[in-house]
């Protein structure tokens, strides 16, 4: 019966090479520039956070004389003027959790995985765009907090410089921290893929699990606090450093695990679930 | 049309769609149980069935979103996630609706085709073939459902694909676009394109495919010539109401014509034409009050095949 249906049938035509990671990643930079709201996500991220350290900072100036003996002992400029940066991270995650989520809610992600049926080389596209992306513009949050901050920072307190000790490491470490957050971020939308509970989850890996751990006996809190994101993000941008925290550098290291895990949960379930 | 011929090069490829013994439960349910069928270059494949009938399991199967639990589903013997450049030798158009509302027209075209390396001159192109040059540059949140029909239809065609798989495509279009979307697709299959289109609807059908796949609760009911589908269960009756029914019934069985009363007095006789019928009730001097040949309708048609497997009852028409 069939065979009285066909037409006589051309041979298929023959394509050079095959589609590749790069169009993924040149795709995944068009999805991320073309919709508004991630922009201006973006722009009120670096505005609200610089605007933060700004007003800690002269606050703090204009305060200073009537700031106590302990106050002024611990006070750290550096990590002072980074405190903007503390706010970007929900931002951050947000946007990390809409890269995937949106795909899901908008039914896009029906259309993306067409024209890249291989799952994971569109997550890695979106890792690497996104990844890249969110540092360059920790980056700038992280500078732009800084110079703005210790410019507002002035006599009677004291300020810091790039040049001062940890000053450098402290502001490059909080960009980079900011990033493995939004990957952190972006792991949880793959795995969840509904916008508000993936916002949740991540909302409550930085305030609500740092509250149930304050609340266990100090012997085991003390070894499971150094674990938490917000510790780790303390680490980066303080000069003193509290025994119990990692090291800033292997606190970095952990927050990548961090990423690396919740983006592997997510890449197998993208390749094996329904889509 | 002209437009359409002008635009796709000559040398486009095609393609066989083949689906073996394919199973997809979710869960408990079973979506699609041992289906087996081709689509093939140079015609329209209508995939009919009533809603919730597995048409749009049976498309995403093919398109590799989900993952049979049996059997196969391959384009010129190759999954879909193994082709080279998927957007360049399959097209679709699934849901007119999953596209991201606070994207361009260009925008959503434009990202799509960059993970296949189209050139970006052929967005304007595709734009310009489904009429939407004017609105390309609006968020796509605005558009009707017969825009975003549309939209859909131009992704499909981006690549210039050799198979082209279309689910419900002139749902929420009116006349205009129904008849502009099947002219398309007609069109399309003539230059050598394999066409797989869904429909709920037998009429849309029998407008548009050649060859029809008709499934009923995930199950293969026929794969059939569209002609020979029509005439193999086109049905006619003749009816017939008359004030000396009684009399008339058995004058017509006993000329070897099949009666059945119907609850408004009437009677429908088969095996005879109303020819015949008239000129024997005129003979036996029986007056007549309405001799009505009836054709079943096509609807009627896909009723009575798909009956034993419509899986709800009464339910009203729509996208499932």
């Amino acid at each position: 019966m069939n065979g009285e249906t066909t037409a006589p049938r051309p041979p298929p035509p023959i394509f050079v090479g095959h589609s590749s990671l790069r169009g993924v990643i040149a795709s995944e930079i068009t999805k991320l520039r073309t919709v508004r709201s991630t922009m201006w996500s973006f722009g009120v991220l670096v505005v609200l956070a610089v605007g933060l350290s700004a007003l800690a900072t002269s606050l703090t100036t204009s305060h200073w004389n009537q700031a106590g003996f302990g106050e002024r002992f611990t006070f750290d400029p550096i990590r002072e003027s980074l405190i903007g940066v503390f706010f970007g991270q929900f931002a951050i995650g947000v946007l990390g959790v809409l890269v995937i989520s949106a795909e899901y809610t908008t039914g896009t992600i029906r259309a993306s995985l067409a024209a890249v049926p291989k799952r994971f080389r569109l997550l890695l596209g979106k890792i690497i765009v996104f990844g890249v992306a969110t540092l360059i513009i920790g980056e700038i949050v992280a500078f732009a907090s800084f110079f703005v901050g210790q410019t507002l920072l002035h006599a009677p307190a004291p300020h810091a410089t790039i040049s001062s000790p940890g000053a450098l490491r402290a502001v490059t470490g909080d960009g980079l921290y900011l990033c493995l957050l939004g990957l952190i971020a972006l792991g949880i939308g793959g795995i969840i893929r509904h916008t508000a509970a993936a916002v949740s989850a991540y909302v409550g890996l930085l305030l609500v699990i740092p509250i149930i751990i304050a609340l266990l006996p100090s012997t085991v809190s003390n070894d499971v606090t150094r674990f938490l994101p917000a510790s780790i993000g303390h680490t980066v941008v303080s000069r003193i450093q509290d025994p119990h925290n990692f090291s800033p550098g292997i606190g970095l290291v952990v927050l990548a695990i961090y990423a690396a895990v919740a983006l592997g949960v997510a890449g197998y379930l993208l390749v094996h679930r329904d889509a | 049309m002209r437009r359409i011929c002008g635009i796709f090069a000559e040398g486009t490829g095609s393609y066989v769609i083949e689906v073996r013994g394919l199973t997809k439960r979710y869960g408990d349910k079973i979506a699609v149980e041992d289906l087996s069928f081709n689509a093939y270059p140079g015609v329209v494949t209508g995939f009919l069935g009533p809603n919730g009938s597995g048409k749009s399991t049976t498309m995403r199967v093919i398109m590799g979103l989900d993952h049979p639990n049996g059997g196969t589903a391959t384009i010129n013997g190759r999954p879909y996630h193994d082709l080279d450049w998927p957007l360049r030798e399959v097209g679709a158009l699934l849901e007119a609706r999953a596209i991201h509302p606070g994207r361009t027209a260009r925008s959503h075209l434009w990202m799509l085709a960059q993970t296949n390396q189209i050139a970006r001159s052929r967005v304007d192109e595709v734009l310009d073939i489904v009429g939407l040059t004017e609105v390309a540059n609006q968020l796509t949140g605005k558009f009707s459902l017969g825009m975003s029909q549309r939209l859909g239809i131009a992704a499909s065609l981006l690549g210039d694909p050799g198979v082209l798989l279309y689910d419900e495509p002139v749902n929420g279009l009116d006349a205009e676009g129904i008849r502009w979307v099947r002219n398309l697709l007609i069109g399309l299959a003539r230059q050598g394109r394999t066409l797989f289109v869904s429909s709920h609807l037998m009429s849309e059908m029998a407008q548009m495919a050649d060859d029809v796949v008709v499934i009923g609760r995930g199950r293969l009911i026929t794969q059939a010539l569209m002609s020979d589908l029509l005439a193999g269960n086109q049905q006619s009756f003749v009816r017939v109401r008359s004030p000396g029914i009684d009399p008339l019934v058995v004058l017509l069985e006993t000329n070897g014509a099949r009666i059945s009363r119907e609850s408004d007095g009437s009677i429908s006789v088969s095996g005879l034409t109303e020819e015949m019928v008239g000129d024997l009730a005129f003979e036996a001097g029986i007056a007549l009050h309405e001799l009505a040949p009836v054709n079943a309708s096509l609807e009627e048609v896909f009723m009575e095949l798909t009956e034993e497997s419509v899986e709800y009852h009464g339910a009203p028409g729509g996208s499932q």
